[in-house]
């Protein structure tokens, strides 16, 4: 074991699969020689060497189609795009490409293809360096989308998601890359190594993708979140004062419905917390889940606390974010019905 | 006022239109056999003239002339007539099925046959290829079974696709085809990804893609274009020119500037312009690319420049924008009729044995027709079961399809 804040922990999960995997290339914008700008290739092409770890062309549908093109190869490619914000140029060869081609070959040709990105705000990055992009992917049939919210989880995920062999969206919440970030940006930054969750086994090991976790147990109201938000959603029901059921979904699709439906069957209640804007969000297919699948169960209407529907903003950064205190306000309007 | 015209839009426009005179600039077209053939580990700096060149190896009389004559065998140009013949009944006869209501959609290579059968020549049989739609001829001369690609034709039940794709979307890793994209381009850097991974195991396959001159506009062009100069990839990335993309004339994608070859001076590779309709300038250029690329010398771009000699497709009416004998006019002929004559010149083959050719490929596209309709079409007969729809979506179905097929019933 050693202790690791979620950019070490990632950095290891490549680190292993390049050493286990002669067919792992890691591969996007400054990630070779300088170890990328947020530092999670460091070192790699040093260890491992210039053909496994590498800078690109500023080309975010390059990088992604060569990947792919590679992955017809046999390779296992995990790509870099340097920010959430950056991947859409990307978009037609993950979605019209990467997502179909086993189902277009009918499994002659499949694409095991990691694509990590730095994903959303609380870094004060402006509209074009803190979206959350999740909902653009989970709509498309044939990729697998996956956020991880502690260093534990990222390199356990990072390695599952390595080694699927469909294509993957590895969102990384940059806001908590250093520290888990409870949503209270007045307060001083708390580091990863005063959470157990920083405590990480150097070696090869897997979270499956498809595995909710359930971080706190409660009876009166189940709350979905994943990323950074998880963080948000532990405070904001410390804040509310209510025994919150708090679920880090891990995996979007495939989601993990057992856990959620056991919980809402439990609890009666749920709020969603996402940190992409509302309207066509990822809790809105969460909300129709839990709808379908208890809607018998049900006590309140289900509540999505979420980002507002305009661009990510620069000076309003922290009344865009859905911090604790609108966490909290829904979880007691939800008791209280 | 200053002393400037106001500003004035540019929108090209083709030379012709219906009811014009069909013409192409003839004197563009330089001789046979005049164009030098450089060393394969040429700097590409220094061949930059061949960009607006045009390699041609059979000249006004059939004969082979000039440094990029391959020399061939005649079995092996026999041969490559075989496959140029059989994809041209093939296409007619799936054409005239589609006509028939017996599927929903097809589209002919017709002229352009000889743009990528050459490969199938010239390459080695596992390089990989990673075609568009209009490269047919290349998966048959192959040895793809002609009844399996009219099965994913008719989206039937022997479809090795399942019935997912539109008619001639095929794909087949054991011939070293990669799956068909609608998404024009996209095939182009993959295919510089797949060249760059057999760099990296020391393999020595290469890879080859085309797509038309209408694609090259896509910003993937450019994407692979840029890899490959970068990585030095293995690849031999072809443009197939053939003057229309769908209603659009070549200058509508830029053909009017400069030619699509020379796109490759800026990246700083070779970028050659060859014959399309002239096999033996296609053989000759595709092993010139093929070698480089083998001796990590990297990309070329070739630009085979030719004539779609029908319609894009069997949704489309080509007489609506462009002279309905426009073919006729194209300078250089029909690549069949062209290898043809070359054989008969060289006494090593005649017009009744090119007949009984003509006619043994219909018979055979015939025979196989009536074979891959006795399975079905997509008005009937055996057809995929609604349940493989939910398979290959992930290599294990998640819960979510698994429910939506039980919903289903199927
Ligand atoms: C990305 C994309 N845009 C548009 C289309 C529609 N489309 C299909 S074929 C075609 C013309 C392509 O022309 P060209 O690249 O010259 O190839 P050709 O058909 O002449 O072989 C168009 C516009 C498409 N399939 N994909």
């Amino acid at each position: 074991m050693a202790t690791m804040n979620m950019i070490q922990a990632l950095n290891s999960a490549l680190d292993v699969m390049l050493t286990r995997d002669a067919n792992v290339l890691v591969f996007g914008e400054d990630v070779g020689y300088f170890g990328g700008v947020f530092r999670v290739t460091e070192g790699l092409q040093k260890k491992h060497g210039l053909t496994r770890c590498f800078d690109t062309p500023i080309g975010e549908a390059g990088i992604v189609a060569v990947a792919i093109g590679m992955g017809a190869y046999g390779l296992r490619p995990v790509v870099e795009i340097q920010f959430a914000d950056y991947i859409y140029p990307a978009y037609d060869q993950i979605v019209s490409e990467a997502a179909r081609i086993r189902y277009r070959s009918a499994g002659e040709f499949y694409v095991p293809l990691t694509i990590r990105t730095p994903y959303g705000g609380g870094i004060f990055g402006g509209q074009t360096h803190s979206q959350s992009p999740e909902a653009l992917f989970t709509h498309v049939a044939g990729i697998k989308t996956v956020v991880p919210s502690s260093p534990y989880d990222a390199k356990g995920l990072l390695i599952s998601a390595i080694e699927d062999n469909d294509p993957v969206i590895f969102l990384e919440p940059k806001r908590i890359y250093n520290g888990p970030f409870n949503g209270r940006h007045d307060q001083p930054v708390i580091p990863w190594s005063k959470h157990p969750a920083s405590e990480v086994p150097e070696g090869h090991y897997k979270i499956p993708l498809g595995k909710a976790s359930v971080v706190r147990e409660g009876a009166q109201v189940t709350v979905l979140a994943y990323g950074t938000m998880v963080h948000v959603a532990l405070e904001g029901v410390a804040e509310a004062g209510v025994d919150g059921e708090v679920i880090d979904l891990r995996s979007l699709v495939p989601v993990d419905i057992d856990t959620i439906v056991a919980s809402v069957e439990k609890t009666g209640r749920c709020v969603i917390v996402h940190e992409a804007t509302r309207t066509s969000g990822y809790g809105a297919e969460l909300s129709a889940l839990v709808q379908e699948n208890c809607f018998f169960h049900l006590e309140a209407p289900i509540e999505r606390v979420a980002g507002w529907d305009t661009p990510y903003p620069h000076a309003h950064e922290w009344a865009y974010f859905p911090g604790p205190s609108r966490v909290a306000e829904a979880l007691r309007r939800t008791v209280e019905v | 006022m200053k002393n400037t015209p106001t500003l004035s839009l540019h929108i090209p426009e083709p030379e012709a239109r219906p009811g014009d005179e069909a013409s192409f600039d003839r004197s563009a077209l330089p001789p046979a056999g005049s164009v030098p053939r450089p060393p394969t580990d040429v700097c590409a700096t220094t061949i930059r003239d061949l960009s607006f060149s045009l390699i041609r190896v059979l000249d006004e009389d059939f004969k082979a002339v000039g440094p990029w004559n391959p020399r061939l065998s005649p079995d092996v140009m026999r041969s490559a007539l075989r496959y140029m013949m059989m994809t041209r009944a093939y296409d007619e006869r799936m054409y005239r099925a589609q006509r028939q209501g017996k599927t929903s959609f097809y589209m002919k290579s017709t002229g352009e046959e000889a743009t990528n059968i050459a490969y199938a020549f010239a390459l080695h049989r596992d390089d990989m290829c990673f075609p568009a739609y209009r490269q047919q001829g290349l998966l048959l001369a192959r040895g793809y079974p002609m009844l399996t690609m009219m099965n994913q034709v008719y989206s039937n039940a022997h479809d090795p696709g399942k019935g997912r794709n539109l008619p001639v979307m095929y794909s087949s890793r054991e011939h070293s085809f990669f799956t068909i994209s609608g998404n024009l381009g996209t095939q182009f850097p993959q295919a510089v990804g797949w060249a760059m991974a057999s760099a990296y195991k020391g393999d020595t396959r290469i890879a080859a893609s085309w797509i038309g001159e209408g694609t090259t506009a896509e910003g993937d062009f450019h994407q692979a274009m840029n890899f490959a100069a970068v990585y030095r990839a293995p690849v031999i990335l072809n443009v197939v020119n053939n003057q229309w993309a769908i209603s659009s004339f070549q200058g509508i994608a830029g053909g009017e500037a400069s030619t699509f070859a020379s796109r490759a001076i800026g990246y700083g590779f070779p970028g050659l312009r060859v014959d399309g309709n002239d096999f033996l300038a296609v053989y000759a250029v595709a092993e010139w690319a093929a070698e480089r690329a083998r001796n990590n010398h990297g990309p070329t771009l070739v630009e085979l420049y030719t004539y779609r000699g029908e319609g894009h497709s069997t949704s489309d009416d080509p007489s609506r924008y462009r002279p309905s004998d426009e073919w006729k006019a194209w300078p250089l002929g029909d690549p069949i009729e062209r290898l043809k004559r070359h054989l008969i010149g060289l006494d090593e083959w005649s017009d009744e044995k090119h007949a009984a050719l003509g006619q043994e490929m219909a018979d055979l596209v015939r025979d196989t027709q009536k074979e891959a309709e006795a399975v079905g079409t997509l008005q009937g007969g055996e057809q995929p079961s609604p349940g493989t729809m939910f398979e290959d979506v992930f290599e294990e179905t998640p819960w979510h399809i698994r429910r939506q097929r039980q919903q289903m019933g199927v």
